[in-house]
């Protein structure tokens, strides 16, 4: 199996129904990608798939040939942060941070479909994501900081 | 070393240090203080002054030894170092230490005695300081009951002053330059003549000195960083995936395994391998108490041989159903289950007598934890120990645990904590670090990751206490006169403390917890706890007692407000007999504006409840949607004393509403065939992005003590939004979760 991780070709030989999540997680050492649940109900794994969010606990690894797949890894570190995690640090978001990764890889694929998301484009797009510490009146503010800093960039 | 074991023996004498304002630290002055475990293996040229600092020509370490479960407590803990010491976030490491009995709790009394934490008397200081000195004695390492904060607001300030002022010693030493002339920042001790000596060079001198414990903390107006806004230094790493937890870690050479064991918490008949054993990667199917656990070469793979397996498990011990559950706390309000008669001001029965009685019954369910991170753990056994790596809140405990497996001393039990994904109560418990353990045993050697899968969490997660309140009152001249509040819960606390092996003496303080404490100064009140007989296995679920008391309190204190005719804030305000408590009732409802015009078909509603000594106001506002009540906003005062940072403190406050509200909203964990009905977060969902409502906090300084924040923001917020929903629909919600008498949006 043939496809591209953050930027990096892979050629992975392995069961083809095993899910993204773990092929990430197990096999590449990309583990910023969390299990939460692995029914796509608490949005821990996220990941862009040719640049679509997808949970990667529902995407077998066999259907991704040709794939590009980028991953919390692919947006930045803590020395190079991307736009929307400087909001999520400006905002101070995080506690146990478990679900952070999965929230800031939804919330990027929010704002790059929509730069000026509503209160309610924000509520349908990220109530998929659980966090059980309840960050969310922070992450809610950190995406409408982001969007005004991308409108300003 | 000797020279350093005597170090190490006289740095724990700041008992010697004076505090700002002339308060000694009595409880520190110990003649036979523990040794400080930093001393062991330090090398030429290092140095440490007291358990929580170590300087090496190369590093600065700060030892946080609280687990952090997300609420920011390695941070906190640095930052009070710092805050003495001087050095900066960026110039030094943190690490959570060694297990240890130097870490001791000095903060776990404030409610593991039956006092209010606001009663000073004679007798409730003797006993705080009786569990205290237990605690001392047995070196009890523990995080829980938002205890960090106060176990560490004093006693790490004064580590870092130590340290600090050592360093000036040997930097006076090493230049010549009185030590009244020197000053310290950035890590550095400054010389009149402009220049520095960083601690990092002088740790080779230092190392050769007596730690300096004549120290003054220096007086809150000169400091830095407590009480401003700071910025967390794990944030950045949890925004990018960089955060490495337990669950994240590899170790050379481990294996992978999943476990299932009996759904009905009992034990294991027999099972059918269905071919698990010759699945790919599949290395081996191996006994663990009340199950097996499958070993394999990938979580995935273990994960998915667990799930071929056949299993036949024996009756679970408590009721099979869930109606049954229910009838034994119904059949617990009897004189010989009554834990103990906390409250009885005035005279109930008399007051009662021929008036108009007003009475109701309360119920709460098993709630589950499952923080996102599933849990898991490490453990390489070895021939005379064993390495365990994982995130708990009870370090030595969990050496004793595996020791007892491995067949080892607890010392030879090596520990590394880690970064948790989220708690709430579940890493008080045993159960992944011993089945761990039980298939370590089983290939000596070879590191073993076990990793449950979200739902063998769920099924085997020991949930909030279930129980019900039976509350009768009366009322008189528009105002409260009589109310009898009678709990009955199962005791979480002897629960755990079974499991933990460790007895809790005395009355469950957490039963009526939040409640019969309760700062009101209603003429003619009772409050009687009740113990039902252990159900399913119950641990504690953040807040603990006062998730269910709380409720079932200030609930029914809605009710008999609402028969007096009165203001629910006034007559609260009225009764309040706590000028701390009553200044958050008055915060909310100036926040609030209590009592302005609120339109159609929308209410607010108020409660005040204590816990873990913080007392905490909410007003919840709700409209009466066509789609069900939505949470408009949640205004919430808290008194901890001293907001050690306030942003953090927000954060959290926040948080505790949005777990209170989710799980009173819509999580209940119910048990069927003796097993929980509940297996994943589709069932036991908590709140969504789309519920959350708008929540602002006040954090107020006027309480005597310092107090932690964790837990205490979760009791008041769901009798507030039942009171909100009275006032908004007319209907009273005495069921939690409230979802099954009305809809949310």
């Amino acid at each position: 199996m043939q496809l591209t991780i953050n930027g990096t070709p892979h050629d992975i030989e392995i069961e083809p129904d095993t899910p993204l999540l773990w092929v990430l997680r197990d096999e590449i050492g990309l583990t910023g990608t969390k299990y939460g649940c692995g029914i796509a109900q608490c949005g821990a794994c996220t990941v862009h798939v040719d640049g679509e969010a997808r949970r990667s606990c529902q995407v077998q690894i066999g259907d991704l040939e040709g794939a590009e797949v980028t991953t919390i890894e692919g947006f930045g570190s803590p020395d190079k942060l991307s736009l929307v995690q400087q909001a999520w640090v400006d905002h101070q978001v995080a506690q146990c941070g478990y679900c952070q990764s999965g929230q800031v890889m939804q919330a990027t694929a929010l704002l790059e479909l929509n730069d000026s998301p509503t209160d309610e484009d924000i509520d349908r797009v990220m109530s998929g994501n659980l966090c059980r510490c309840g960050t969310y009146p922070r992450i809610r503010a950190a995406i409408h900081d982001a969007a005004a800093k991308i409108k300003g960039a | 070393m000797g020279r350093a074991r005597t170090i190490a023996r006289r740095t724990f004498l700041i008992g010697s240090a004076a505090v700002a304002g002339g308060v000694a630290f009595g409880v520190y002055k110990v003649k036979t203080p523990h040794d400080n475990p930093l001393a062991e293996g330090l090398g030429e040229g290092e140095a440490t002054f007291n358990p929580f600092v170590k300087i090496t020509p190369e590093a600065i370490t700060l030892i946080t030894p609280h687990a952090d479960i997300g609420q920011g407590v390695v941070h906190m803990q640095a930052a009070l170092i710092s805050e003495e010491l001087d050095v900066e976030f960026g110039q030094f490491e943190t690490d959570f230490g060694a297990p240890d009995p130097a870490y001791w709790n000095t903060a776990l009394s404030a409610e593991a005695v039956p006092f209010a934490s606001f009663d000073d008397s004679f007798g409730a200081r003797t006993m705080r300081g009786a569990v205290d000195g237990m605690a001392k004695l047995m070196g009890l390492m523990g995080t829980g009951g938002s205890s960090s904060v106060p176990d560490q607001y004093e006693k790490l300030r004064a580590a870092g002053a130590v340290a600090r002022e050592t360093l000036k010693l040997a930097a006076s030493q090493q230049s010549g330059v009185a030590v009244g002339e020197l000053k310290t920042a950035n890590g550095a001790v400054q010389l009149p003549d402009g220049s520095s000596l960083t601690y990092t060079d002088l740790a080779e001198a230092a190392s050769g000195l007596d730690p300096v414990t004549d120290v003054t903390l220096r007086d809150p107006s000169t400091w830095r960083l407590i009480g401003k806004p700071m910025a967390r230094k794990d944030i950045p790493a949890k925004t990018t995936g960089a955060q490495i937890y337990g669950i994240d870690l590899k170790i050379d050479g481990m294996v992978h395994a999943s476990t299932r064991v009996s759904p009905r918490r009992g034990a294991m008949n027999g099972y059918e391998a269905n071919g698990a054993d010759t699945m790919p990667g599949v290395s081996s199917i191996l006994p663990i108490t009340g199950g097996v656990a499958v070993v394999a070469n990938s979580t995935w793979r273990a994960m998915n041989a667990v799930n071929q397996i056949e299993f036949d498990w024996a009756d679970a011990p408590y009721p099979a159903e869930q109606d049954a559950h229910w009838a034994e706390v119904a059949a617990s309000f009897t004189e010989e289950r009554l834990d103990k008669e906390w409250r009885a001001d005035g005279d109930v029965d008399a007051a009662m007598d021929g008036a108009e009685v007003i009475s109701s019954e309360y119920s709460a369910g098993y709630v589950a934890h499952q923080p996102l991170e599933p849990l898991n753990a490490i453990v390489r056994a070895d021939e005379n120990g064993a390495e365990v790596w994982t995130g708990h809140q009870l370090p030595r405990f969990l050496q004793q645990k595996v020791a007892a497996i491995v067949g080892c001393e607890p010392d030879d039990v090596v520990y590394h904590n880690q970064y948790s994904g989220g708690s709430f109560g579940h890493r008080l418990e045993w159960d992944n670090i011993t089945q761990a353990a039980e298939i370590a045993v089983q290939m000596r050697g070879t590191p073993v990751k076990l990793t449950l899968s979200r739902e063998e969490d769920f099924a085997t997660d020991y949930p909030r206490q279930i129980g019900m309140s039976r509350s009768k009152g009366t009322v008189k001249d528009g105002k409260v006169d009589s109310w009898s509040l009678d709990i009955a819960t199962v005791s979480a606390t002897r629960s755990m403390s079974g499991r933990l092996g460790v007895p809790v003496p005395g009355p469950d303080t957490q039963i009526a917890a939040g409640a019969w404490a309760m700062a009101y100064g209603i003429p003619n009140l009772r409050v009687r706890a009740y113990a039902v007989p252990e159900l399913a296995p119950t641990s504690s679920w953040r807040s603990v007692g006062a998730s269910t008391a709380g409720f079932f309190a200030e609930s029914f204190l809605d009710e008999l407000i609402h028969a007096a005719g009165a203001d629910q804030i006034e007559e609260r305000m009225r009764l309040c007999n706590n000028d701390v408590h009553r200044k958050v009732l008055e915060a909310v409802a100036e926040m609030s504006n209590w009592g302005s015009a609120m339109g159609a078909n929308k209410g607010r509603g108020v409660a005040l409840v204590e816990s873990f000594g913080v007392p905490v106001a909410q007003v919840i506002e709700v409209t009466n949607t066509d789609a069900g009540i939505k949470i408009d906003r949640v205004y919430v005062a808290a008194d901890v004393g001293r907001v050690i940072d306030p942003v953090n403190f927000e954060n959290l406050v926040q948080g505790g509403v949005v777990w209170a509200l989710g799980h009173a909203i819509n999580s209940e964990i119910t048990y069927s065939d003796g097993m929980a009905e509940q297996t994943n977060y589709h069932a036991s969902e908590g709140m969504r992005m789309y519920q959350t409502p708008e929540i602002i906090v006040k954090g107020l300084e006027n309480a005597e003590k310092i107090r932690g924040i964790g837990e205490p923001p979760v009791p008041a917020a769901p009798p507030a939004l039942a009171n909100a929903i009275f006032a908004a629909t007319g209907q009273r919600i005495r069921e939690m979760p409230f979802n099954k008498h009305i809809d949310f949006v």
